[in-house]
C-alpha cells in the first residue's frame, strides 16, 4: 500500500541496467537511493502520516512512538549480531519473557533460600535478568557450535524451553506489582521504563546507550570485524586464525543478553510480568535487521541499519493506529514492507555488482 | 578451405564494449580428431568455444560447419546441429541417478505426461557402455560418483544428442591420471567413431598424449596451428607466452640455513589419510611436494596449519615442539598458509580488499583498543604496492580483482602473520602462465629472504622448476625425494605411480 507506492520511483531505477556515462550516473544516483532507502523510506513514512493526521507529528507523539520503537530496537540489535555471522536467533522474544519473570518474581515475591527470603536491590535485579538472557545464549551459542545444530532448530528449541521456563517460574500466573517497598530496599523498578531523564524516556537513552555500543563493537573493534569474516566466509575465518566457535558463542551471548533487556524494559513499562511477554517479538527484531539491511546469508549489515528497520516498523505501525487503520489491515502492510526490503536489498546488490564490475 | 575441416571459424571477431576479446581468428577443427587448443587465461580460447557453442555471437566473421555457412543462435540450436560443450565446472544435479542426469530437462514421454523412466534407463546405459562404462548402474546417484566419472556422466549426456563435435573445455582439471586416462581412452574412442573434438587445456604435459592438432592462442589472436607429432613442450609454451620457458620460472638461489619446520612421523586419520610423513624444510628452501589428486598433499598442510587434528607424530618450528594443533598456536609459531581453493578457504567475499588482507593481523592495528583506520589502509595498502596487486582501491570489494589478484590478496595476508616458514597449496592452479611465473618469482624471492617455503604441486614441469628439493607423496606417504640436482619427470612419475601399484591392491 502506503510503502509500495511512495518508494516506486527508487525500484523503477533500480530495474534499469546502468548503461553509458550518463545512465551510470543516473545509475550511481539509484544506488545512493537504495543504501540509504531505510531513511528515505522512514522520511517518507513521517511525511504522509503528518499530511493526514496532524497529531502525528507532534513531539509528544514522536518521543512515544520512539519510546515503542526502544524495545524492537535493543532487541533487534542483538539479533543483527547473530544475522551478521551467518546464524539466527529465533529464542529472544523468550528470552526477553524469561528475563522478565526472573526480574518480576525477585521483585515481588524474592529469593527463598534456607531461613527466609532474600530481596534484591533493583540494580542488582536487572542484573541477574540480563545475566539469565546471556545465560540462556551461551546456550543457544554451545548448541550451534559444540553440537553443531543448525541455528535455527537450536534457538527455534530453546524458543520453547526459555518460553517454558518463565511459565514455570510463576506456574503460569502474573507477577502483578512490582513498585517493591522501600522496606524491601528493592523500590525503582518503574525507573527504566516509565521514568524520563530530560524530558526523554529513559529506555529511549538505553537504546542509544546500545546502539553506540554496538556500532563500536562491529565497526571499531577486531572482535566486530572477525564476526563479518565469519559471516562472510567460515572457512576463510578459520584459515585467519580466528576462533570461530568463540565468536559465534558470543554473538549468542549478546543477542541474549539485548533481549532480557529489552524484557525488562518491557516489564517496567507495563509494572507487571507475565509469562506471555514478548511473544513472537522475535518476528519484529529480525523483520528490522532485514529492514535494514542485514543479509540473512551473512557478512553482510549494519547496527545503523537495523535501528532505522526498527524505527520503520515503529513509526509504520503507530502511524496506522493514529489514522484508525485497523489491526488486520496494519500486519499486511508490515509484512509486504519487509519483502518489499528485502526485493530493493536485492537490487542494490545487482547494481552494485554492476557497477564495481564496470569500473574494475 | 581446409579440406577435412568440420568446423570452421573465419575471421571471427568479438568485442566486449571496447575491449577486443578476439581478432579476426581463422579456427579449424579437423575432422575426427582431437583438437587442442591452449593459451593463458583470457587469451581468446574460452572466447571462441562460446562462439563455436552458439552461446554468444560472433561481432564479425563467419561460422562454416561442414563447408556450409551457419548461424548458431544459441546453445540449443548448436546442439542441433550436433555441436556440444562439456564446461569446466559440472553442470550435474547431484541428487538425481545417471540417467536422470542425462536426460534432465528432456526426459523421454511415455504418453504426454509421463517420464519413460525404462527408456531412460536403457539409452543412458547404452550410452554408459559407449564410454567404456558399462559396470555403472545408471540409477546411481550422481553424487555417489568420483568426480572423474561424473565427468563422464557430462559426457554423455553430450553423446546422447547426435553430437559431431564435442567441445571440451579443461575437463581434466580435478581429475585423478587415473581418470585422467579413462578420459583420454573415450576421447580416442570418439575419435575412431568419427566425432571431432576440440579440447582446451592447460596441462601441457597432458594433451600431449592425445591430440592430433595444437593451436595456440595468445591476446585475443591465434598465433600458432601446428600438426601435434611436429611440436615438442617447449615449442608450444615458448608460443603461449611469446617467449623462452627457460626464462619462466626463477629458480631460488640462496643457500639452506637452518632447519625451520622438522615433521616428524606425521599422520591424519579421514577420507585421505597422511600416513607417517617426516620432512623438513630449512631457511632459504623451496621444497616441492608432488602429488596426485587425493595424495593427501591438501591434508599434509591442512594438519600443519592446524585445520585438521594430527593422529600421530610432531611438529616442530625452529626446533621447538608445537603441541598445541590449532591455527592460532601454528600462526604464532610461524606457520602461514595460502590454501588451495582461494573461493572457498581464502577470500572474505562480503570483505574489501584492504579487510581481507588484514583480517589475521587485525589485533595489531588497534589503538587503545579499537581499531585504527589508519593504520589498516598504511598495511593494506603497503602490501598491495609489495605485491603489485592490481585492484580498484583498497576500499573495493574482493571478489572485483582478477583471479591472480585474488590469490596475491590472500598471500599478502599469510606474509602479514610474519610467518618464518610459509605453506603454499596448489599456488598456481587456475592461474595463467604469466601470473605462475609471478607466483614462481615471489617464492623465489622469499626464500632469499630466509624464509622456508613448502609448496604442493600436480604439475611436474612446474615442479622440478621451483623447487630446491621435491618430495613425492602418494596414498598419504612421503615415497620419494629427489634435489634439483636428481630430479626428473621419469623419476617422479615412477615415485608417484608406485602407488598405484598399492592402490590396485588395497
Amino acid at each position: 500500500m502506503t510503502d509500495t507506492h511512495v518508494a516506486a520511483p527508487e525500484a523503477a531505477a533500480a530495474a534499469r541496467p546502468p548503461g553509458p556515462p550518463r545512465r551510470r550516473s543516473l545509475a550511481r544516483a539509484a544506488l545512493l537511493l537504495l543504501r540509504g532507502r531505510t531513511l528515505v523510506v522512514l522520511v517518507l513514512l513521517v511525511i504522509f502520516f503528518s499530511a493526514i493526521s496532524s497529531e502525528y507529528l507532534t513531539q509528544s507523539n514522536l518521543i512515544l512512538m520512539t519510546k515503542h520503537v526502544a524495545i524492537n530496537a535493543i532487541l533487534a540489535i542483538g539479533v543483527t549480531f547473530v544475522i551478521l555471522t551467518g546464524g539466527i536467533d529465533l529464542s529472544v522474544g523468550s528470552i526477553a519473557g524469561l528475563a522478565s519473570m526472573v526480574a518480576g518474581g525477585l521483585l515481588f515475591k524474592g529469593l527463598n533460600v534456607p531461613g527466609g527470603t532474600v530481596f534484591f536491590s533493583v540494580a542488582m535485579v536487572i542484573l541477574v535478568g540480563i545475566v539469565v538472557g546471556a545465560l540462556v545464549g551461551a546456550v543457544n551459542g554451545v548448541l550451534v557450535t559444540r553440537f553443531k545444530v543448525a541455528p535455527f532448530i537450536a534457538t527455534l528449541g530453546i524458543l520453547y524451553v526459555a518460553r517454558g521456563a518463565a511459565q514455570l517460574l510463576s506456574n503460569g500466573g502474573t507477577y502483578p506489582d512490582l513498585a517493591g517497598s522501600p522496606a524491601r530496599g528493592n523500590t525503582g523498578f518503574h525507573f527504566i521504563g516509565v521514568d524520563t531523564l530530560i524530558g526523554i524516556p529513559v529506555a529511549v537513552w538505553i537504546m542509544v546507550l546500545v546502539a553506540v555500543a554496538a556500532i563500536v563493537v562491529t565497526t571499531k573493534t577486531p572482535f566486530g570485524r572477525r564476526i563479518f569474516a565469519v559471516g562472510g566466509n567460515e572457512r576463510a575465518a578459520v584459515l585467519s586464525g580466528i576462533r570461530v566457535n568463540r565468536v559465534k558463542i558470543a554473538v549468542y551471548v549478546i543477542s541474549g543478553a539485548c533481549a532480557a533487556l529489552a524484557g525488562l524494559l518491557l516489564t517496567s513499562e507495563l509494572g507487571a510480568a507475565y509469562p506471555d511477554t514478548a511473544t513472537t517479538y522475535e518476528l519484529n527484531a529480525i523483520a528490522a535487521a532485514v529492514l535494514g539491511g542485514t543479509a540473512l546469508s551473512g557478512g553482510r549489515g549494519t547496527i545503523i541499519g537495523t535501528v532505522m528497520g526498527a524505527f520503520v516498523i515503529g513509526f509504520l505501525g503507530d502511524g496506522l493506529v493514529l489514522v484508525g487503520v485497523s489491526t488486520f489491515w496494519q500486519s499486511v502492510v508490515k509484512g509486504a514492507v519487509i519483502i518489499f526490503a528485502v526485493i530493493t536489498e536485492q537490487a542494490q546488490q545487482r547494481l552494485q555488482s554492476a557497477l564495481t564490475k564496470r569500473t574494475a | 578451405m581446409n579440406a577435412g575441416g568440420l568446423l570452421d571459424a573465419r575471421d571471427i571477431s568479438k568485442n566486449y564494449g571496447g575491449v577486443r576479446a578476439l581478432k579476426g581468428v581463422t579456427f579449424t577443427a579437423y575432422r575426427g580428431k582431437v583438437n587442442v587448443l591452449v593459451g593463458e587465461n583470457g587469451a581468446g580460447k574460452s572466447t571462441l568455444m562460446k562462439i563455436l557453442s552458439g552461446a554468444e555471437q560472433p561481432t564479425s566473421g563467419e561460422i562454416l560447419l561442414d563447408g556450409e555457412a551457419v548461424v548458431l543462435s544459441s546453445p540449443r540450436d548448436a546442439m542441433a546441429r550436433g555441436i556440444g560443450i562439456i564446461h569446466q565446472e559440472l553442470s550435474l544435479f547431484p541428487n538425481l541417478s545417471i540417467a536422470e542426469n542425462m536426460f534432465a530437462g528432456r526426459e523421454l514421454r511415455r504418453g504426454r505426461r509421463f517420464v519413460d523412466a525404462a527408456g531412460q534407463r536403457r539409452r543412458a546405459s547404452e550410452v554408459l557402455a559407449r564410454l567404456g562404462q558399462d559396470h555403472l548402474d545408471p540409477d546411481t546417484l550422481v553424487e555417489d560418483l568420483p568426480i572423474g566419472q561424473q565427468q563422464l556422466v557430462e559426457i554423455g549426456r553430450a553423446l546422447l544428442e547426435d553430437v559431431r563435435v564435442l567441445i571440451m573445455d579443461e575437463p581434466t582439471s580435478a581429475l585423478s591420471n587415473h581418470e585422467v586416462d579413462v578420459l583420454f581412452n573415450v576421447m580416442a574412442d570418439l575419435r575412431e567413431q568419427d566425432v571431432t573434438v576440440i579440447y582446451i587445456s592447460h596441462k601441457l604435459d597432458e594433451f600431449r598424449r592425445i591430440g592430433d592438432w595444437v593451436t595456440v592462442f595468445r591476446d585475443g589472436a591465434l598465433v600458432a596451428h601446428e600438426s601435434m607429432s611436429r611440436t615438442d613442450t617447449a615449442w608450444i609454451v615458448r608460443q603461449m607466452v611469446g617467449r623462452d620457458p627457460d626464462s619462466l620460472y626463477v629458480r631460488n638461489s640462496s643457500p639452506a640455513g637452518d632447519v625451520l619446520l622438522d615433521v616428524r612421523g606425521l599422520s591424519v586419520l579421514g577420507a585421505v589419510r597422511v600416513d607417517d610423513v617426516s620432512l623438513t624444510v630449512r631457511a632459504g628452501e623451496v621444497v616441492g611436494i608432488y602429488g596426485l589428486m587425493g595424495a593427501g598433499r591438501t591434508e599434509l598442510v591442512e594438519c600443519l596449519m592446524g585445520m585438521r587434528r594430527a593422529s600421530g607424530g610432531e611438529v616442530r618450528l625452529r626446533g621447538e615442539i608445537e603441541p598445541e594443533g590449532t591455527v592460532q598456536a601454528r600462526m604464532a609459531a610461524g606457520l602461514a598458509l595460502v590454501p588451495e581453493d582461494r573461493q572457498r578457504d581464502g577470500l572474505v567475499q562480503t570483505m574489501s580488499v584492504r579487510d581481507n588482507i588484514v583480517l589475521a593481523t587485525i589485533d595489531r592495528l588497534k589503538r587503545a583498543g579499537l581499531l585504527s583506520g589508519g593504520a589498516e589502509q598504511r598495511t593494506a595498502a603497503a602490501k598491495v604496492a609489495e605485491l603489485a596487486i592490481k585492484s580498484p582501491g583498497l576500499g573495493a570489494v574482493v571478489t572485483a580483482l582478477s583471479g591472480g589478484n585474488q590469490q596475491k590478496v590472500v598471500l599478502a595476508r599469510a606474509l602479514l602473520t610474519e610467518p618464518v616458514v610459509l605453506l603454499l597449496d596448489e599456488p598456481t592452479r587456475g592461474i595463467d602462465v604469466g601470473a605462475k611465473a609471478q607466483i614462481a618469482a615471489l617464492m623465489a624471492d622469499l626464500a632469499t629472504q630466509g624464509f622456508g617455503v613448502l609448496f604442493t604441486s600436480s604439475e611436474l614441469a612446474e615442479v622440478i622448476a621451483m623447487s630446491d628439493r621435491v618430495l613425492v607423496m602418494a596414498r598419504g606417504r612421503i615415497t620419494a625425494e629427489f634435489t634439483s640436482a636428481n630430479v626428473t619427470e621419469e623419476a617422479l612419475v615412477t615415485a608417484s605411480a608406485s602407488d598405484r601399484v598399492l592402490e590396485g591392491r588395497s
